[in-house]
């Protein structure tokens, strides 16, 4: 079963009580045991790679040498039959013999090698792989349980004290009273920058003459005249 | 590596894009710390610090305040909002409705002051965009 499935499974099913680990603590420190033994074989598997390649790289230079050493009889194999020395040439031919069979049997030993090499690499990216996914697993259940002894710790002051936390219409109340005043104060404050420019303007038609100020002098003597 | 001291002395008096915080430590079985961010008040914040991160979770409202024949249509709309809200997710604990944000233990004094704010004003709006699943 994948992690995530069985947290669902805690979730869904008797393990709803909170504190109740998903995996319990026994379970946790096996499994924490296992991945250091993992850790341990991979190191281990890591240096018995190492080990192979430097055998490997011996190998590759033993069958050099006899490949080397081949050719070099070659050559004087072909100087002997240049000399029709018959004998000495059959000698030198007896021991390339002798020297390709060691060259076979030293290829194959490399073979040998270079496939063990490859195997260590995949077992040991293998278990890389595993490793990462058990520490992938083990941090999730060990950050469900540090988060529930968290929101356990939360939901207990949140339920402690009544006046932390009251019902979701009381807060929107709140929200909305305060969003109200709010919106109160930026229509007063427009409202009072209007009467302010409106004063502005009348003051400019009255010193224009445009508005005539009702208690003129000028306006109080038209109206005697009247009488 | 973050503690609930460290933050409450960090965030007392930090200013944050206009926003203050106003910080009560509450100790326990694991220390809460709760923040009520200004101009955001209605809605606090709490925080724990847990060994891998920081936890920051406002809650919504409890269940039994949701009209019961509206539930699953809620809960759908939750789970599309989560993705296109900034920085926070919903969750359920227990009873309540939550609305939360995970941070690393290594975020900076600005990471942490973004995250409440962000929170507080999620927090806020989602309230009021689910007003009509509130009884």
């Amino acid at each position: 079963m994948n992690i995530i499935t069985k947290l669902l499974t805690a979730i869904r099913g008797s393990a709803r009580e909170i504190g109740e680990a998903v995996v319990d603590t026994q379970s946790l420190r096996i499994f924490e045991q296992e991945i250091h033994e993992s850790k341990e074989n991979l190191a281990e598997a890591k240096s018995g790679l190492t080990e192979i390649v430097a055998k490997k790289m011996a190998a590759e230079r033993r069958l050099d040498s006899v490949k080397s050493e081949i050719s070099e009889n070659e050559g004087y194999a072909v100087e002997a039959l240049g000399q029709d020395n018959e004998s000495l040439a059959l000698e030198v031919a007896e021991k390339i013999a002798k020297l390709e069979a060691k060259a076979e049997s030293q290829a194959e030993e490399l073979a040998n090698y270079e496939k063990n090499v490859e195997i260590l690499k995949s077992q040991i990216q293998e278990a890389e792989k595993i490793i990462a996914e058990h520490e992938r697993e083990l941090a999730m259940v060990k950050t469900r349980e540090s988060v529930q002894q968290a929101t356990k710790s939360v939901t207990q002051t949140v339920t402690n004290n009544d006046s932390a936390i009251g019902s979701a219409r009381e807060s929107l109340e709140r929200i909305k009273q305060k969003q109200q005043s709010e919106q109160d104060r930026l229509e007063a404050g427009m409202e009072l920058k209007k009467e302010l420019e409106g004063d502005d303007l009348d003051g400019k038609l009255k010193a224009s003459g445009i508005i005539k100020d009702k208690h003129s002098a000028e306006s109080v003597l038209a109206r005697l005249k009247k009488k | 590596m973050t503690s609930i001291q460290q933050l409450t002395n960090q965030i007392t008096g930090f200013q944050f894009k206009g926003h203050t915080f106003s910080c009560l430590r509450i100790q326990g079985e694991q220390d809460v710390l709760r923040v009520e961010v200004s101009q955001l008040e209605e809605m606090p914040i709490f925080i724990t610090v847990t060994d891998t991160q920081i936890l920051c979770i406002s809650y919504l409202f409890r269940k039994d305040e949701i009209h019961t024949d509206k539930e699953n249509q809620m809960n759908q709309y939750l789970l599309e909002l989560n993705v296109p809200m900034p920085l926070s997710a919903f969750a359920v604990i227990e009873d309540y409705y939550v609305i939360f944000g995970a941070l690393s233990r290594g975020s900076t004094l600005e990471s942490i002051s973004d995250e409440l704010v962000t929170l507080a004003q999620n927090s806020i709006d989602s309230l009021q965009a689910l007003e009509e699943f509130i009884k």
